[in-house]
């Protein structure tokens, strides 16, 4: 039984859209930490927390090396540079290479989040013109976590979700208006524990 | 005890290993990215866990020193972040004129990059010849990189447009020859640069510094390992001295911050007084 203890979620293309409609359904007492990696230019200024903060009922903010991460929280990755979790459940940056021609990289946020969060970890694909994120996606299904991608259909990049959806089973394809809902129930059901 | 606490143990191990051989300690660093590197590598060689990777590293120099390297590596830039440059051009130079001498520590200087913008800066604010920039990185391989000064043709535009955005005051191919594929920067912009290895968790001090660039440097480490670095550059640094790190690091958990003014909050560029 999966009492899930932190959602990541990977976006490019069309992401900033997608984002607020996941963000918005959310009440200001969601329990978990939402850690977000948006493709961005590198030389862009960091707006995004504040675009996203005018959607979304939950502190929104740029993550921080050494920052322990909060339940309740929403944390983007600052752009040009990779985020990393450690297993003490705090936020590291790295100027690695760029993988897959990505930095910050889905990937590289996913993998390290299995690490940390093992099968308590919730996972979601959104839309993007890329196959980042599939990696990640396949080490969080080896492990025990849960898959959400937004439908391709509904996606204004429809590569990203597809190379998720091809990479592992995933546990569920939802159009881009029920994610965020969804979500929400997945995790209250999980914390009454009635998800097996 | 699962699959996943065992890696922990054979990383923990092959950590202790590595530092026990070879010297260097990466005990210190911040795990996840040492962990997805060592990770990584394992994939692609497909060993079946660390602890047979071990075996080859404990035995074969060659492909120790090859991960080193990966787990060394970081991209540099040709005056990264452009206003850093900016700012230490307007406010910092100014400070720097006064002594006719001046004492630069470059740590973790990698591939170089970063060390020839400032040889460029300070040539074209004059103040070059009576500099002596210590340019050091752990890694020889990168050192020996750094020190040849060769850089792949398909990075210049982005580093001509960097250089631009810094100030730059003359037309930046004057300072390097292009071959086919490559640039080879000046000899002259060389000529007082010093480049030495030296590893900040386990070296010591470096002397009566005038300014620090340690950019990018600390996001690798430990809160531990961040204040040991902190604690160094401080004892290395002259009083009224600067010390410049990258935008997203800070000095605030260290113990000596108490010790440095805060001048240029954005760029993050502090002095000891």
């Amino acid at each position: 039984m999966n009492v899930f203890e932190a959602v990541v979620v990977g976006s490019s293309a069309g992401g900033i859209r997608a984002l607020e409609n996941l963000l918005a359904p959310l009440p200001n007492d969601f329990p978990l930490p939402i850690i977000i990696v948006q493709h961005l230019h590198p030389e862009s200024e960091s707006y995004l927390p504040k675009i996203l903060a005018t959607h979304c009922a939950l502190p929104v903010k740029q993550a921080e090396e050494r920052e322990i991460i909060q339940a309740g929280r929403v944390y983007i990755a600052p752009p040009n540079y990779h985020l990393l979790i450690e297993e003490d459940y705090s936020f590291s940056l790295s100027l690695e290479p760029p993988v897959r021609y990505a930095r910050p990289s889905v990937d590289v946020m996913f993998e390290t989040a299995v690490y940390a969060y093992r099968d308590k970890l919730i996972g979601i694909i959104l839309t993007g013109a890329n196959d980042d994120g599939s990696y990640g996606v396949k080490k969080l299904k080896q492990m025990g976590g849960y898959v959400i991608v937004q439908d391709p259909k509904t996606a204004e990049a429809e590569a990203m979700p597809k190379s998720a959806i091809a990479a592992a089973q995933v546990d569920k394809i939802l159009p881009i208006e029920q994610v965020g809902v969804y979500l929400l129930q997945l995790v209250n059901r999980s914390l009454r524990g009635g998800i097996s | 005890m699962d699959d996943l606490d065992t890696q922990n143990i054979e990383l923990q191990l092959l950590l202790q290993a590595i530092h026990l051989k070879y010297g260097y300690d990466f005990k210190n660093y911040a795990k996840a990215s040492i962990k997805r590197r060592i990770l990584q590598r394992l994939e692609r060689d497909n060993f079946k866990n660390i602890s047979e990777m071990q075996h080859k590293i404990l035995y074969d120099i060659d492909f120790f020193e090859n991960l080193l390297l990966e787990l060394s590596l970081n991209v540099a830039e040709m005056f990264r972040d452009p206003p850093i440059y900016l700012r230490l051009r307007h406010k910092i130079i100014p400070e720097l004129r006064k002594f006719a001498h001046l004492k630069i520590w470059h740590v973790g200087c990698s591939t170089g990059e970063e060390v020839y913008s400032m040889a460029i800066l300070l040539k074209e604010e004059g103040l070059y010849e009576r500099s002596q920039i210590y340019a050091t990185d752990m890694n020889k391989q990168l050192l020996k990189q750094a020190k040849d000064g060769i850089y792949d043709i398909k990075k210049l535009r982005q580093y001509t447009a960097n250089y631009q955005k810094a100030g730059g005051l003359e037309s930046f191919s004057d300072y390097y020859s292009a071959h086919y594929n490559h640039v080879v920067m000046n000899k002259s912009l060389k000529e007082h640069i010093l480049f030495s290895d030296h590893n900040l968790a386990t070296d010591g001090v470096f002397g009566e510094m005038n300014l620090i660039m340690a950019r990018n440097i600390l996001i690798y480490f430990n809160r531990e390992l961040q204040n040991r670095a902190l604690g160094l550059f401080f004892d290395s640094l002259s009083t009224g001295g600067f010390l410049c790190l990258g935008l997203k690091e800070s000095i605030r958990f260290a113990d000596c911050a108490k010790y440095f003014e805060e001048v240029h909050k954005d760029e993050k560029i502090y002095r000891k007084f």
